[in-house]
């Protein structure tokens, strides 16, 4: 009996619910954190940030339209499938960020509760964010928050999966549409979660996962004009800088990253509130 | 790709025949009252002789004209030739709202749009068309006035073409009366596929004298013939009774323009000219949607038809998403940045 022939996996991107591969054509390489070889990852162009941002605009609608309680529900989902894959993110985490394998466990332990704490609080965030405002008159004054639209995500660089994963659900929980700019240095994991979310009833093109140089992605992301939001997270100094530049062309909601962030303590509402918009109705009470 | 079977076959069918060479400059349009070039006059002599023609003329290599259409699809346009390629596209287009529910102020909002297509950039040109349905054509006209955007009218019975002949003349005559400066009509399919080939020819010929003026657009409908022999034999059957323009398809049903097909029309326009010295445009309409598609298209025109028909007199696209995604890309080009539908009318 001889050794089985290992079969290498073709890392692919996610866009619009499907994996293709770069409109260039390129890859490049991964390595761990020793300078080992993984796995070839596709280098997207600005042309598969755009194709994003096509297929995300397209999933806004049913995305945002679903129920809170939907949208809850297709999160957890997200949770059951990472936990089915604990094995593979383990692994991948381990060689990506550098880590122990039990400290790797830890992490993708971390990441499924992240997931399933931010489906929890779909249907709650109304309540926090909203509400009945008191008015001098005859009026119900209502506010409620509303999803800010298609929010670009970079995903911070040294954390590849807990990291992605608390930048990621919240944008979703609230019912915004993301396009992620993968971590550049170690990208596979979210590859790898992008193939969970294709199992997990996420409608296509809600969540795009794009890998290759976060400056490349970041710059036409940031001056897009159908986009609404984004969030600097994986975007260090200068780059930072020239993309809030680029982003206030058309108002974009900005996200500043915090070097400091860590991504294992408990993460608060901050994000899930950033990218909200609240309307205010007026009507009249009918006394 | 160059079958010259126009030239072959006219010299079976006339006792002579001097064809220009498919590079020279467009001579003048004959007379309206002779819609017939006189080089093919006896081939619609009788319904025989019509068919004889019509199938007589060489089949369709559709594998051949399939990878040709592929081929010329993988060009790629950038920098001062897409610039150009966007503008004369938006340039080219006919723009179309065919609705049961199209209201007069749908009309005029239309008709806004194809005036002045990008209120934010005054350097866009003006569409070249605005085609409605023909009871409308009198809002279009008022809305249009003073500008050098046409109206354009769908008649006879659009889209299935399923009606006497006397209500589609009176559908015609309605919209010239009513200030079209272009009229759409559909052939008669089911004459066509039922072989009764003299029977459409006469009923485009009867159209264009109810037209007076305006130019004649025939509707071929390439989805419902079928195959690309039939799509030949309509193309040479509408420029015979005297078309301005031959044009694929309504929108209405499942097949419409695609690059084969247009590629077919094309080679026949071509090849019509080069036989009679008549020239005559094409109008592919319906499911083309962004501006690749539209840059496509134009690629196809100039390596088919040649330089001659880039121009809105000789090609238009019928569309109504497709100014968008050009307006779109224009912008892009202007900013450097991706534009959004937010920075587009809604139609």
């Amino acid at each position: 009996m001889s050794e089985p022939l290992p079969v290498l996996k073709t890392y692919k991107l996610f866009v619009g619910g499907a994996f293709p591969r770069s409109e260039s054509g390129r890859v490049y390489e991964v390595t761990d954190a020793k300078g080992q070889w993984l796995a070839n990852a596709p280098l997207a162009s600005r042309k598969d940030a755009r194709d994003a941002v096509v297929a995300a605009r397209k999933a806004f609608p049913r995305w945002s339209g679903a129920t809170a309680y939907n949208r809850g529900q297709v999160l957890y989902r997200v949770a059951e499938m990472v936990q089915g894959r604990r094995e593979q993110f383990r692994a991948e985490v381990a060689a990506g960020d550098g880590l122990s394998k039990s400290k790797a466990a830890a992490v993708v332990d971390a990441a499924i509760d992240r997931l399933v704490w931010y489906a929890g609080w779909s249907d709650k965030v109304a309540q926090v964010a909203g509400g009945a405002n008191p008015v001098a008159g005859p009026y119900f004054n209502l506010s409620t928050p509303e999803p800010t639209g298609v929010v670009a995500v970079l995903a911070p660089g040294g954390s590849s999966l807990l990291g992605l994963v608390s930048v990621l659900a919240p944008v979703l929980t609230t019912g915004n549409v993301a396009v992620v700019v993968a971590s550049e240095r170690a990208p596979l994991p979210a590859l790898s979660l992008a193939e969970a979310l294709a199992t997990s009833d996420v409608p296509g093109g809600v969540v795009n996962v794009l890998s290759g140089t976060t400056a490349e992605l970041a710059r036409p992301l940031a001056a897009h004009q159908d986009v609404n939001a984004i969030d600097l997270t994986g975007a260090e100094g200068e780059l930072a800088t020239e993309l809030e530049v680029l982003a206030a062309e058309n108002l974009k909601r900005v996200r500043r990253p915090d070097p400091a962030e860590d991504f294992a303590s408990a993460p608060g509402t901050d994000r899930l509130l950033g990218f909200l918009e609240t309307k205010t109705v007026w009507h009249p009470t009918g006394v | 790709m160059t079958c010259h079977y126009a030239r072959r076959y006219a010299r079976l069918v006339t006792m002579s025949l001097k064809a220009d060479p498919p590079t020279a400059p467009t001579p003048p349009a004959p007379p309206k009252d002779a819609p017939t070039p006189a080089p093919l006059a006896d081939v619609t002599a009788s319904d025989a002789s019509l068919r004889r023609f019509l199938h007589g003329l060489p089949g369709v290599d559709a594998v051949g004209l399939e990878a040709r259409a592929a081929a010329l699809g993988t060009r790629s346009i950038k920098t001062t030739a897409k610039a150009y390629a966007l503008d004369l596209a938006i340039s080219m287009i006919d723009l179309t709202t065919l609705e049961g529910a199209d209201t007069p102020g749908k009309v005029r909002a239309l008709c806004a749009k194809g005036r002045n297509p990008d209120p934010t950039d005054r350097s866009t040109p003006p569409v070249a068309a605005i085609c409605v349905y023909s009871d409308l054509v009198a809002v279009a006209r008022e809305a249009l006035a003073g500008s050098d955007v046409a109206v354009a009218s769908v008649a006879t019975a659009f889209p299935a073409g399923r009606a006497a002949r006397a209500v589609k003349l009176a559908d015609t005559a309605e919209a010239v009366a009513a200030g079209a400066d272009e009229v759409d009509m559909v052939i008669d399919r089911g004459a066509f596929l039922a072989g009764r080939y003299l029977s459409v020819f006469e009923e485009i010929v009867a159209v264009r004298a109810a037209c007076g003026d305006a130019h004649l657009k025939v509707i071929l409908e390439n989805g419902e013939l079928a195959t690309y022999d039939n799509i030949r034999r309509a193309s040479w059957l509408a420029m015979l009774a005297g078309a301005d323009f031959i044009k694929t398809s309504t929108g209405k049903v499942g097949v419409n323009a695609t690059p084969a097909n247009t590629l077919l029309m094309l080679q026949a326009v071509r090849d019509f000219r080069a036989a009679t010295g008549r020239q005559i445009g094409v109008k592919p309409a319906g499911g083309i949607r962004t501006a690749k598609d539209a840059v496509k298209f134009l690629v196809l025109v100039n390596e088919t038809a040649g330089p001659d028909w880039l121009s809105p007199t000789w090609f238009r696209f019928g569309a109504s998403s497709l100014l968008n995604d050009l307006l779109m890309q224009r912008q892009k080009l202007g900013t450097g940045r991706y534009s959004g539908p937010d920075y587009v009318t809604v139609d």
